[in-house]
């Protein structure tokens, strides 16, 4: 661990920023000071706010409430050029380079006057030499590696002599090797008199690195410590949100038990709601068969990296699989694979034929928007099917869907863009459950619903396990993850750990890749 | 009938947009200083003044536009911009050309079939270019097929003067075919030809192949949200935009195959007046519906009939009815974004 400890003066300060998206609130009185000289770690989970605050600083995005200090000055920043004429750039995790353009060129958009290949060049391979990065100013962007598109992107933001780089989630897209390249890279700038923020919700990429740690929950401040004078155990349980925001959690409505008395119930009748029946249940079957199985299963993707890594799961049918992981741990691969979408790259896979997938994504993957419901249910398996559609059968089965798992709308013939997204998703669960008899994978089930919606979806899985199903459930929410599952794994970089159904066991095992709590403190860069 | 409705809504929008082309022409005369009274009435002359102009203008345009529209309409369904049917539509031509040469003595209900044949196939050959470009290379089919119709309209050039061109060697054209090879004369003493049953005939065949086959069905989910065809409908997605290009390339010189065995009966430089490109506005103003083509080719047929008629009676120019013709095209294309859909509140 680098901790030497810093003194600078403080050069950013952000105090009480709150920013909401319509009626989400983003951020919610957020602070945060950078010193100069430092790295400084923004941590949190998905959706804590860590990149909105940035985009704030960046001037992408205005605070509704809040203050910014810069070098000891009030200040709010108008624009992306406003931040960069103040020294604060940012790299993004969506690298916004022109691919068909070189290095130099990429590097020379926004600037001003003429524009001369030599010169620019020159600029580039100067300001390269002198942060230490590799980088070849006529190389084409499209034809770089993902590391070096980063470095390009860091040498953009450095041409514009800035003192304050943001860096957001910088280590995702890296192999481990290009990773530690980074980080040492970033230690060094910082070593340089300047500052670095660090978005990331990798524990041990931050406390490598980072002079200062400032954990996001719910887009509020919850810590802020210097890094030597922390460890992994609490910043991960700052990231959970600690035991005060679990028990307002519950408070607020993450309990759905009470609203299941608003919901029509006629529907789903044979919902197990208690624990307890399920332990009751599953104690009953003997010896339950596996449906979907996974053995040492890989995938590799485009850029070489690996995705998932050798990575063994087994599940059984009547039972729910709920997988926690961060944004970008492999989960959205893993799903694929036992989806049937995507092919592993090493490994044995033994799925069904036909395995229902609700994807994050319903209006990209799942659903036709403009072409109405019964068209949407057809959709399924329609590659392989041959000859003239039935549309009076299509139109009756889709007619059940609607009725079976209470999707509301005008009719079969209503377009699928008139849904709301909690009737488009249990239009979608609807139709695969139909479909797939034995096996479904599910993405963030929840995503954009309500409560109502998102209660309706979860007993419609409880049931598809009831009625025999193998479920796999993956959720960027731990808590929903917990509330749905029979058992629990945690991905943590491309590897699948089975863990104890619990909320501290499994937010620690998919931050840190250990199942145990307080263990793990293999800060080294190379580790 | 769902599809009756589509087809009496799509004609009634004709009419409207008709009435609106003429109000727009009208302006367009003024403002040019023409006088609009003879002007509009020699065009509605030349487009249904008479038997003849009805039969013989207006509708012997409609058949290629309306055969290129429903090209254009395939691959527009599949999401497949394909600006190529004027050069489909001219291979076609030359392939039916070509292959006729090699027909003497041959029945006319044999060699008719065959030639028609001939000219889809090569459309559609023609359109694979295209589609193998894009699917093997990423070549975006806007730019191929529009490199891939000046690729036509030189071959075309080339095939008169040169392989095809008529025995004499003194015209820049193919010999006339012999006349029991062309489309038979529907009514008496007009050009109305067997040609436009075709059209009524494949444009019916094409609107059931989209709205009822599973081959359809994955045309239109491909061409709504391809992400989706492949996650949830496990369709193959660069095969089927393959096929797309295939069947509207077939269309388009279909459409060639049709005008030279129905009106042209020789193979020359300027064999198309540029139908191929109406065709797209055709198919955009039917909003892509097969049936719709029928009708909108309809309107086109009839303002570029009347158009002719002005130019050579009032003395207009007919790039005025061009104009007319493209700000219609954006008249349909905002009125589409303006209009909420209803389709929710209608059918059950």
């Amino acid at each position: 661990m680098v901790t030497a400890a810093p003194t600078g003066a403080v050069l950013l300060s952000l105090d009480g920023i709150a920013h909401s998206f319509g009626r989400v609130r983003a951020l919610d009185g957020a602070s945060l000071q950078v010193r100069a000289g430092s790295v400084h770690a923004l941590l949190g989970e998905n959706g804590a706010g860590k990149t909105t605050l940035m985009r704030v600083v960046f001037g992408l995005l205005r605070a509704q409430h809040g203050v910014m200090h810069w070098r000891g000055t009030p200040i709010t920043m108008r624009s992306p050029s406003d931040a960069l004429a103040h020294g604060i750039g940012m790299v993004h995790q969506h690298f916004t380079l022109v691919p068909s353009m070189t290095v130099a060129e990429n590097i020379a958009l926004g600037g001003h006057g003429g524009f001369d290949p030599q010169q620019a060049a020159t600029r580039v391979r100067d300001i390269a030499a002198r942060a230490g990065l590799v980088l070849d100013p006529n190389a084409h962007v499209e034809d770089l590696p993902i590391g070096a598109q980063q470095r390009c992107e860091i040498v953009k933001a450095l041409a514009r002599d800035v003192t304050l780089l943001i860096l957001d989630e910088p280590t995702a897209v890296l192999a481990p090797a290009e990773a530690a390249e980074l980080l040492r890279w970033i230690r060094g700038y910082a070593d340089a008199g300047n500052a670095v923020v660090l978005i990331t919700h990798k524990l041990r990429d931050a406390l490598a690195v980072a002079d200062d740690i400032t954990v996001l929950h719910r887009g509020r401040t919850v810590l802020t410590t210097p890094a030597r004078d922390t460890d992994q155990g609490r910043v991960a349980d700052a990231m959970l949100g600690g035991a005060a925001v679990r028990t307002a959690d519950v408070l607020t409505g993450r309990d759905v038990t009470d609203i299941v008395s608003d919901v029509t119930t006629d529907v789903i009748t044979d919902v197990v709601s208690g624990a307890a029946d399920v332990v009751n249940r599953r104690a009953a079957s003997a010896l339950p068969r596996t449906v979907l199985a996974l053995d040492a299963v890989s995938v590799r993707d485009a850029n070489g990296v690996d995705r998932v890594r050798s990575a063994t799961l087994h599940v059984h049918a009547g039972e729910i699989v709920g997988i926690g992981a961060v944004e970008g741990a492999g989960q959205r691969e893993l799903l694929r694979v036992l989806a049937g979408r995507l092919s592993p790259t090493a490994g044995r896979r033994a799925i069904p034929e036909s395995v229902g997938f609700v994807p994050e994504d319903r209006h990209r993957d799942a659903l036709l928007l403009d072409a109405p419901l019964f068209e949407n249910t057809a959709l399924q398996g329609a590659g392989a099917r041959r000859g003239v559609m039935d549309w009076n059968d299509v139109r009756a089965r889709t007619s059940a869907v609607l009725h079976r798992y209470d999707v509301r709308a005008s009719g079969a013939e209503a377009l699928a863009r008139t849904l709301s997204g909690g009737n488009q998703q249990k239009l979608v669960l609807g139709r695969e459950l139909e479909a797939a008899r034995e096996a479904l994978v599910v993405e963030n089930p929840s995503r954009g619903l309500d409560f109502v919606a998102t209660d309706a979806v979860h007993r419609a899985l409880r049931a598809a396990r009831d009625a025999g199903m193998a479920v796999v459930v993956y959720s960027s929410d731990l808590d929903e993850v917990l509330l749905l599952a029979d058992r629990v794994f945690a991905m943590h970089d491309g590897t699948v750990i089975e863990c104890a159904k619990h909320r501290d066991a499994l937010g620690r095992a998919m931050l840190s890749g250990a199942s145990g709590i307080g263990n793990g403190m293999t800060a080294g860069i190379d580790a | 009938m769902t599809a009756l409705r589509s087809f009496a809504a799509t004609t009634a929008r004709v009419l409207v947009l008709l009435a609106i082309a003429i109000a727009m022409l009208a302006v367009l005369l003024i403002a040019t200083g023409h006088e609009v009274i003879p002007a509009l009435s020699a065009m509605v002359r030349g487009a249904f003044g008479s038997y003849y102009a009805i039969t013989s203008a207006t509708i012997v345009r409609m058949v290629p536009l309306a055969l290129a529209g429903l090209a254009v309409s395939v691959a527009f369904r599949a999401g497949i911009l394909n600006i190529g049917a004027e050069g489909q539509l001219l291979v076609g031509a030359a392939a039916a050309t070509a292959i006729s040469g090699t027909l003497g003595g041959v029945p006319w209900f044999i060699g008719i079939p065959v030639i028609l044949v001939a000219g889809a196939m090569a459309g559609g050959a023609w359109a694979a270019i295209a589609g193998a470009l894009r699917l093997r290379f990423g070549v975006l089919e806007v730019i191929s097929t529009i490199m891939l119709n000046f690729v036509a309209q030189y071959l075309t050039g080339w095939l008169v003067r040169g392989p095809l061109q008529e025995p004499t060697r003194v015209n820049p054209q193919s010999v006339t075919l012999a006349p029991e090879l062309q489309l038979p004369v529907l009514l008496e003493g007009t050009r109305l030809h067997a040609g436009v049953l075709v059209v009524v005939l494949v444009a019916i065949a094409v609107w059931w192949w989209l709205r009822s086959t599973a081959s359809g069905f994955r045309l239109r989910a491909v061409g709504a949200t391809p992400t989706a065809a492949a996650s949830a409908g496990g369709i193959d997605v660069p095969r089927t935009l393959f096929g797309a290009f295939l069947v509207s390339g077939l269309l388009a010189g279909l459409a060639g195959s049709v005008e030279y065995t129905g009106i042209t009966y020789a193979l020359y430089e300027n064999f198309s007046p540029g139908y191929g490109y109406t065709a797209i506005a055709v198919a955009l103003l039917a909003r892509l519906h097969p049936l719709g083509v029928l009708a909108t080719a309809l309107l086109f047929g009839a303002l570029e009939a009347g158009a002719n008629a002005m130019q050579r009676d009032a003395g207009v120019p007919n790039v005025v009815v061009s104009v007319v013709e493209a700000l219609l095209i954006l008249l349909v294309l905002a009125a589409d974004r303006w209009r909420p859909s209803r389709a929710d509140e209608t059918g059950t």
